[in-house]
């Protein structure tokens, strides 16, 4: 067994290398640059077969992905932010031509104003496309759900989207084991094998016009409904993907991680990297005789609604942490979340906490302060509005950045 | 669990120096986590990087709020309060300084709880400041206590190899300089403890109220604000003209220069803005009469 440190980016690099990704269309941007930079390296080096092609865009990038995997061979492509959205006519087009491959996505906040750091608004704008989504928390599930990712995207045919936060994975190392590239191989058996006797979707001689247009809305409607049918049995996909993975690789990833919650009455429920600090609080909270616990969803597309329902079922509230902002609505995952329980039996109280956007920190006094908040919410039976996780004193930072902007007087009124 | 943060200029090699360090516990038998943290700008301008090491897995992310030990590789950045440095120190935390200043200096400036070592920088050049992660690194692994020498070079070895021989052989040199360096405090770092439950002050959370469009927008009003900004201090090369070469053709320069950090009178002479000029050298490999050279700031050069 080795364990090496990486960074979630070269994490994601060597998912890709272990997937025998065949090609690669990629675009450069902040902070995912680190994994095409890797892979070009091992590319030009010989250490992995395949081919990168440089393209003028993303939106490019993501087309000669859909037409690589209509070819038939294995796809890898990664982007951030302002790519995946530049990329978005695409990434809505890509699903319904039923072809996997992998799309990692590094999660940065969207403009305007512009950020580099982190927040999941990019990735939730792609929530309704038709790609699968997989939320990591830390580096050694990055390189695996590459792996996961192909599998299950080969399983349904669709193209699945693996996201990880940028800085806090993307640029941090941390030990991972690196699955065995025999058993990787495996596991993702060459495409023609997965796709079994359909073998090449498209090969020379073989004419085939994909992606037709269909002008009436009743063969519309049968394709767009097939995707979603195909999202929606991913899920039982999982489970074989999902068994598969921890026979062959020992590690076990659940749709839904559930950490302490055997009897847990106060529930966190948040994606991605800050599960590890919660995590902790969660410790913490126990020691001090709150039953806490947490709820991770895995996947986000397809949605794990029954496990949903069955984890939250006769708890007292959820402490729902969006890293993301739905502008007029306000947090996703509570809308999510909120459209699961709704009418249940035994539903517990929903709270609504809004922070982490571009990459601000959320500290452990914070989640704290949660789950007192979430108690008094449950005593009184009442949830209490939505809260942005914004203090005072940043309050403070933005008068001063406001007054250097030479914001006039009056307008503060 | 042990958090250490370090803070330097882009190009001062504090990634190196976490990266040194974290592959230097992990060879101790930690568990491991280090990461940069930087904004847009790179190179000359503050960042830090920061590493936890524990024995048992680490449940903590992003940015260390409670150091066991702050390393500050340039003296500089204690006076910008950009820099956060001083953010998060109690009684319990230790700052070293590297640099010219005594511990003294900084203990009495800074007012801090907690004690302050100073290692003087003497060894390392003006020209190999680049260096600066692998010294840092060594002496933060002392005053831990926990990693041998032999790990703290395997670690350079590992870390610095894609740098190449020479690279590699002068990091070993001034990691061991920064651990022999602090010999006498080997050890005086000890692991921090996660506040409990009890131990967490609830956050001064606020309604944030609608405000009119024009205070909601990120706009920027007023022109030239931009000169205020000495973006001058990221330089870590400094371009320098020589005027008996240059064939006053008075605009190529001047024209590719993309802070308009070289102004041209009216008789064709550039002049070079050190306060705001970032020493991105696309003047000199632009000059066609090559009468642009380039020196290493004292402060940051690579
Ligand atoms: S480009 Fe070179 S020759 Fe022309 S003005 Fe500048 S320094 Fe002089
Ligand atoms: S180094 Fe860059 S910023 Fe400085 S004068 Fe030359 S072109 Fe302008």
């Amino acid at each position: 067994m080795t364990r090496l440190l990486l960074t979630g980016n070269a994490a994601a690099a060597w998912g890709a290398r272990l997937a025998h990704a065949d090609y690669v269309p990629a675009f450069p941007i902040t902070p995912q640059t680190e994994i095409i930079d890797t892979l070009a390296g091992w590319i030009e080096s010989g250490a992995m077969p395949g081919r990168l092609t440089m393209m003028e865009s993303e939106h490019s990038m993501l087309t000669a992905a859909c037409a690589a995997a209509a070819a038939g061979v294995r796809v890898f492509t990664a982007t951030s932010s302002q790519g995946l959205l530049y990329a978005m006519e695409m990434v809505y087009a890509a699903p319904g031509l039923r072809n996997p491959f992998v799309l990692v996505n590094v999660s940065r906040g969207v403009q305007t104003p512009v950020t580099i750091q982190s927040d999941h608004t990019d990735v939730l704008a792609a929530r309704d496309s038709g790609f699968l989504q997989l939320h990591c928390a830390s580096c050694q599930e990055v390189a695996d759900s590459v792996l996961l990712a192909y599998r299950l995207a080969e399983r349904v045919r669709l193209p699945a989207i693996v996201n990880l936060d940028g800085f806090t994975l993307s640029f941090t190392r941390e030990p991972v084991e690196l699955p065995d590239a025999q058993e990787a191989a495996r596991f993702l058996p060459p495409l023609a094998e997965a796709f079994g006797t359909t073998a090449r979707p498209f090969s020379a001689g073989r004419s085939l016009a994909a992606g037709a247009a269909v002008l009436d809305s009743t063969a519309y409607t049968y394709f767009r409904y097939q995707s979603h049918l195909a999202a929606v049995a991913a899920l039982q996909a999982w489970e074989e993907v999902s068994d598969t993975f921890a026979e062959q690789f020992g590690r076990r990833y659940d749709g839904v991680e559930a950490y302490r919650m055997d009897d847990a009455e106060y529930v966190f429920f948040l994606t991605g990297a800050l599960a590890g600090k919660a995590r902790g609080v969660v410790d913490r909270l126990r020691a001090a005789g709150c039953p806490a616990g947490l709820l991770r969803p895995r996947l986000l597309r397809p949605w794990p609604e029954a496990a949903l329902r069955q984890w939250l079922r006769g708890r007292r509230a959820v402490m729902v942490v969006d890293q993301s902002l739905s502008m007029g609505k306000g947090g996703v995952l509570h809308g999510e979340l909120a459209s699961s329980l709704y009418g249940q039996p035994g539903a517990p109280l929903l709270l609504s906490f809004i922070g982490g956007l571009g990459g601000r920190e959320i500290a452990a006094g914070e989640l704290h302060e949660m789950a007192t908040v979430a108690r008094r919410a449950a005593e009184a039976g009442e949830a209490p509005p939505p809260r942005l996780l914004f203090t005072a004193g940043e309050l403070r930072v933005v008068r001063k950045q406001q007054a250097l902007a030479q914001v006039a007087e009056e307008e503060k009124r | 669990m042990y958090r250490i943060r370090f803070h330097g200029r882009g190009g001062q090699g504090m990634k190196t120096a976490s990266r040194i360090l974290g592959s230097a516990l992990f060879l101790a038998g930690y568990e491991v986590q280090d990461a940069p943290h930087y904004g847009a700008e790179r190179r000359g301008a503050p960042m830090h990087a920061v590493v936890r090491a524990a024995r048992g897995p680490i449940q903590e992310r992003g940015f260390v709020d409670r150091p066991d030990l702050v390393v500050v590789a340039d003296e500089g950045l204690l006076a910008e309060a950009g820099a956060a440095i001083l953010q998060g120190l109690d009684h319990h935390s230790l700052l070293l300084t590297v640099g010219r200043e005594p511990a003294a200096l900084w203990q009495d400036r800074l007012r801090l709880a907690g004690p302050v070592l100073a290692l003087a920088d003497a060894v390392i050049a003006a020209g190999e400041r680049h260096f600066l992660g692998a010294f840092c690194a060594g002496a933060a692994a002392r005053l831990l206590g926990v990693v041998a020498l032999a790990c703290l070079l395997q670690a350079v070895d590992d870390e610095v190899a894609s740098f190449g021989e020479a690279a590699v052989a002068r990091s070993r040199e001034l990691a061991e300089a920064g651990w022999r360096g602090l010999e006498e405090h080997a050890g005086s770092v000890g692991e921090g403890s996660a506040a409990g439950a009890s131990g967490q002050a609830p956050p001064d959370w606020i309604e944030l109220q609608a405000e009119a469009g024009d205070l909601a927008a990120p706009s920027i009003h007023g022109g030239l604000s931009s000169i205020e900004v000495r973006t001058g201090l990221w330089r870590t090369q400094r371009p320098v003209i020589d005027y008996a070469h240059c064939r006053r053709c008075w605009w190529v320069c001047s024209e590719f220069c993309p802070d308009s950090a070289i102004s041209v009178d009216a008789d064709g002479t550039p002049t070079i803005d050190y306060a705001h000029c970032k020493g991105c050298l696309v003047c000199l490999a632009q000059c066609p009469a090559h009468a642009i050279r380039a020196v290493p700031e004292r402060g940051a050069s690579s």
